[in-house]
């Protein structure tokens, strides 16, 4: 065994593309799945939720301008990334889940390719759920997604690495800036999964992570005014109908928490939740001026 | 209207420069299409539009040329010699102004073969310092008026700074248009007033300053907008168009003063006249200048390539053109140490 | 003193270029069975490039074997397993653009900034786009679970040589097809890197072969009954050639042929990006572009200032090296297509068209044609009905729209068109007149990996890219 003292790592919050602290001061213990001390976890308070939605909104105008394309290689750069340190995840994961290494490895090998899953769909969603309208009249029209705006999310208690991707992905796949609230419990890997996207081109403020109680930070989310969608996948029952009822203010839109098996096959639901359609119409008009019977 | 659209047709009558009365009469020819508010609309609203994603693919596709060695020691040159060498401050004082011309006169004081700049830039009330720094050499002095940079004020104050100005020893300048009344279709307004300006340019003795008129591109906001604004300035007198003022947030872009290039191009086959363009503010690297100076060479052509039809109104560019000159000579990169801070 | 650019070529440093090249099966390089050869050359030097293989029809058997081999387990894989591959492929392609710009160059004759540009992203781009398809099959609208067709034969020009393997390929991979493709004879070099980009990326064996060869190497893999689908890219008469020879199989058929694209320029169109798209339409490549705008249908009222303007921007077209950095036209890819050239150009000045080129110096070796345009050339000209593939643009005239679109229309092709106007319910209304499988409006020549492309009528039929390309690689 070695002499060497290890040296440990501080947890941060990651919020606009930094990594703060929370405003609060305040942290609290993460232990693994027999008890034993891991790290201290910023402990965000409600002004840390507020300053995240401050950054999100900033990053949406040009995240979501940004090419289909575009983002489409950011997302795969971030499972470029995590693959990269899918050892130090594997470690993570297997403490925050109390899993096998071997069982870990499958989290994260499937939180990898839930990445990629996703960079596919950045260039493709508009052409499954978009399309022209053969309107009966002299027009061109076309219906395209756009994304809704600011996610909150609350994110999966349970699965650390795999559902925290599995909700947050989407979103922003689509073209939303997101601020997520991660498993109270277990929010060391998804703590270090800021570090992976800090280092992948994904512009600040596009993903912000707030490690803490979601019964704390949540609420004044679901209530605010500047964000436009609310995931309550992490929330249980009781918390999911208050945040739903508080979400009503501004009619943000409501994914509601619903039992997943995140290891299958996601599907496009958690896109389409988040995307609103845009029909355009234009005449097309007529040659020339007999009408518009060609 | 026919003006408007026939605009591009190259008509057979010799290149007069837009400072003179020979310029002047072949305004006057004009003056159908600005002999009233409609007219003067129907004229400016049927000139082509602008695609604004074409005009910018193009404006970038010029950024991609590489100017290299013998191309690059030229560019650079030339474009030392056309910059407006610049300080609009509320803290410049005459010691500043002074070691700006001196700057001007003598850019690096370890090659004195380095070209002088066209011209330095400065607010009326430094136009007799800096006359007093310059005078003897061909370095002009450019003062800016109208109330630079909002144009916020009444006429007679524009006028008034502007001749002032001239007074003091300007041998150029620099207006802003007022975009209030350009943005709410006031465009005899504008047009009315740039050409007071330009009176307010005669000096005693029969000649003239020459005006560069200034439309704050980023204010204006579409690229038809500026298309329109720039045959206004024209028609109105103008001896250069400008971009902007260096004061708001979009400065001169390549995509804009592509547009600006054009339109002189035109202007000039349309009246014969020719007329000066100068984009200012954000250009502070040899590369952007380059790109600049590709934009006129494939655009308007040689006819343009001095500083009698080009400026570039910067401060910090010149010492990154220093830099790049430096290298050429020495084989190695230069640093700000070796370039003088003024 | 004029503003001269000083020569800034790219650097052939950054490509090692084999002295010969064997044929690429069942993931090895060897020779040909009958052990015969071809060289390429550069088009622009006329230099000996490399000697690579020609394939014989055993060599096709072989390769046709090998590919149906892997399909089993290809087609086997999880989606999400394919998808990973032709990341691979999309990234190790991204890392490599440069050299392959350069190769490209070389081989083809297009200009250094084409290759850098426009061809090596888009077949980045094509990629990435189809690996991402390759898990999501179930959502393109081809009902559940659809399946690949087998083993795929392929056969592409020498115009775009990577990207119409990007085209091909990408889409072909990522349904669970494997594939067989031939290259075109001037132009085998980049697909013989892509051989070995899909080493790099350790795609199974088999999985993509590459045969070079000549016309009979394509003739003997169209007609091989061991293919499933035939991809082909190139002339109309070949097309119809391959059209005949699966008939009556179970061969599925695709074919990108040739076009004859007009370019609708109506009077109140933005003049100055007008003039960059009908330069774009036709000069992009040396006009060797299958889409390209090679029929000019101008408004009359505007014609002169628009010929005026587009012949002062023709001026400023730079000809000469293609590797320099600053060359807008490079050379005309083979010497067969510069006669064809030459033929066709000529018979315009004999059927009495008014020719005009800008004064340009062209290089002493290699092939190449200045840019050219014709004047009051009619419907009947040979020049504005066939395909000149080359930087030669017929100039006609309109009155009205419905003018603009009766003549557009009037052609044995249908690939592509242009329109410009300001006015959106003109440029709809003429769009959905058009005969035409791709239309740009206030734009020319533009690509993208999301957006189908193909034809109408004899401009073949089937498309590539976008969701659409899905269905030329699918049981459906």
């Amino acid at each position: 065994m070695s002499d060497r003292l290890s040296v440990l790592k501080t947890y941060k919050l990651f919020v606009g593309g930094k990594f703060p602290r929370s405003e609060s001061g305040r942290v609290y213990e993460v232990t693994d799945s027999k008890g034993k001390w891991l790290a201290n976890a910023p402990l965000s308070s409600r002004k840390d939720g507020r300053d995240a939605v401050v950054a999100a909104r900033k990053a949406f105008g040009g995240w979501s301008g940004a090419t289909a394309y575009n983002r489409g290689q950011i997302l795969y750069r971030v499972a470029e990334m995590l693959e990269g340190r899918r050892d130090q995840f594997v470690a993570e994961v297997a403490d925050a889940e109390g899993l096998s290494k071997s069982k870990a490895a499958a989290q994260v090998d499937a939180a990898i390719d839930r990445w990629v899953w996703y960079a596919g769909w950045t260039d493709k969603i508009a052409q499954v759920v978009g399309g022209t309208n053969p309107v009966a009249g002299p027009f061109f029209n076309v219906s395209s997604p756009e994304p809704t705006g600011v996610v909150a999310v609350v994110a999966p208690q349970e699965s650390s690495l795999l559902g925290l991707v599995s909700v947050i992905a989407p979103v922003i796949a689509a073209g939303n800036t997101v601020v997520v609230i991660t498993s109270e419990k277990a929010p060391l890997p998804a703590l270090s999964l800021g570090e992976v996207l800090a280092t992948s081109d994904v512009p600040g403020g596009v993903v912000n992570i707030l490690s803490g109680k979601a019964a704390e930070i949540s609420p004044s989310l679901a209530a605010h005014q500047d964000v436009n969608a609310i995931d309550l996948a992490g929330a249980d029952e009781e918390l999911a109908k208050a945040l739903e009822v508080a979400a009503a203010d501004n009619l943000k839109r409501v994914v509601r928490p619903q039992a997943v098996d995140w290891a299958a096959d996601p599907g496009t639901g958690r896109l389409t939740a988040f995307l609103e359609t845009k029909t355009v119409w234009h005449p097309t008009g007529s040659l020339g001026a007999g009408g518009s019977s060609y | 209207m026919r003006y408007a659209r026939r605009y591009a047709h190259p008509v057979t009558m010799p290149t007069v420069p837009s400072h003179g009365n020979e310029a002047a009469e072949r305004l006057a020819s004009m003056a159908d299409v600005t002999a009233s508010d409609g007219a003067l609309r129907r004229f400016l609203h049927g000139l082509p539009g602008v695609d604004p994603v074409g005009l910018e693919a193009r404006a970038a596709a010029l950024g991609t040329r590489s100017i290299k060695t013998t191309a690059k020691a030229y560019a650079i040159d030339l474009a030392i010699s056309m910059i407006d060498l610049t300080t609009l401050e509320g803290a410049d004082t005459p010691g500043k102004v002074r070691a700006l011309c001196a700057k001007a006169l003598n850019p690096d004081p370890t090659d004195r073969e380095t070209p002088r700049t066209a011209a330095i830039c400065v607010y009326p009330d430094m136009v007799a310092t800096a006359a007093e720094a310059l005078r003897g050499s061909d370095v002009k002095v450019a003062s800016v008026a109208t109330a630079f940079p909002a144009g916020r004020a009444a006429l007679p104050v524009k006028l008034a700074d502007t001749a002032d100005a001239v007074a003091a020893g300007a041998d150029e300048i620099d207006m802003v248009i007022d975009r209030g009344a350009f943005l709410a279709g006031r465009y005899l307004s504008v047009f009315e007033e740039i050409k007071a300006v330009k009176e307010a340019c005669r000096r005693q003795d029969g000649t003239a300053a020459r005006l560069k008129v200034i439309f704050e591109t980023g204010e204006l906001s579409t690229y038809d907008n500026i298309r329109r604004a720039s045959w206004l300035g024209m028609l109105a007198g103008a001896d250069f168009i400008k971009t902007s003022t260096g004061k708001v947030a979009v400065n001169a872009t390549p995509a804009n003063t592509l547009l600006m290039l054009e339109a002189v191009r035109d202007f000039r086959a349309t009246t014969g006249v020719q007329v000066g363009v100068k984009p200012a503010g954000g250009i502070r690297t040899t590369k952007d200048a380059m790109k600049f100076l590709v934009l006129v060479n494939e655009t308007v052509g040689e006819e343009w390539l001095s500083n009698e039809w080009f400026r570039f109104g910067a401060s910090s560019l010149l010492n990154d053109l220093l830099m790049q000159r430096q290298k050429l000579s020495t084989g190695r990169y230069s640093g700000p140490d070796y370039v003088t801070v003024d | 003193m004029a503003f001269e650019y000083a020569p800034a070529p790219e650097s052939r440093a950054v490509v090692d270029i084999a002295p010969s090249y064997g044929l690429f099966i069942d993931g090895e390089f060897r020779e040909a069975s009958d052990g015969k050869v071809f060289k390429t050359v550069s088009p622009s030097t006329e230099e000996v490039l490399s000697e690579v293989a020609q394939a014989s029809a055993e060599d096709v058997d072989a390769a046709v074997k090998a590919a149906r081999k892997a399909f089993e387990k290809w087609s086997a894989l999880p989606g999400a397993e394919r998808a990973k591959y032709l990341f691979r492929i999309a990234r190790i392609i991204q890392e490599r653009s440069r050299e392959l710009a350069v190769l490209e160059t070389l081989d083809n004759g297009k200009p250094i900034k084409e290759t850098r540009d426009a061809d090596l992203p888009l077949v980045a781009a094509h990629f990435f786009y189809y690996a991402g398809w390759a898990d999501k099959l179930d959502h393109a609208g081809f009902g559940a679970n659809p399946r690949p067709l087998g083993v795929a034969g392929q056969v592409i020009p020498w115009n775009f040589p990577l990207l119409m393997l990007a085209w091909k390929i990408a889409p072909a991979l990522a349904a669970g097809n494997t594939v067989v493709l031939k290259p075109a004879e001037t132009t085998p070099l980049s697909a013989l890197f892509f051989a070995d980009i899909c080493r790099q990326a350790g795609l199974p064996k088999g999985v993509v072969n590459i045969l070079t060869g000549d016309g009979s190497t394509g003739a003997a893999l169209v007609a091989h009954d061991g293919i499933d689908k035939v991809a082909f890219t190139g002339s109309t008469g070949v097309g119809k050639q391959i059209a005949r020879t699966v008939a009556g199989t179970d061969k599925k058929l695709t074919l990108e042929l040739g076009g004859k694209g007009a370019n609708i320029v109506f009077d109140d169109a933005p003049i100055d990006q007008a003039v960059e798209g009908i330069v774009n339409g036709i000069f992009f490549n040396q006009g060797q572009v299958c889409c390209a705008g090679s029929r000019l249908l101008v408004q009359e009222s505007i014609q002169d200032e628009l010929l005026d303007a587009l012949k002062r921007r023709m001026s400023t077209l730079r000809v000469g090296d293609p590797l320099d950095k600053n060359t807008d036209v490079g050379a005309i890819n083979s010497a067969e297509q510069l006669a064809r050239i030459t033929a066709l150009a000529d018979s315009g000045e004999a059927e009495g068209a008014e020719r005009w080129a800008p004064a340009c110096e062209l290089p002493g070796a290699g092939y190449w044609f200045a840019p050219t345009l014709f004047t009051n050339v009619t419907q009947a000209h040979r020049i504005a009905r066939e395909e000149i593939f080359g930087p030669v643009l017929s100039v006609l005239t309109f009155r009205t729209p419905a003018e603009a679109v009766a003549k557009a229309n009037n052609s044995q092709y249908g690939l592509s068109a242009g329109i410009w106007t300001e006015k959106g319910s003109r440029m709809l209304a003429v769009a959905s007149k058009l005969r035409a499988g791709v239309v740009w409006a206030n734009t020319f020549n533009k690509f993208d990996p999301t957006s189908p492309f193909g034809g109408f009528k004899e401009s073949g039929f089937g498309r590539e890219g976008g969701r659409h390309g899905l269905e030329a690689y699918l049981d459906v």
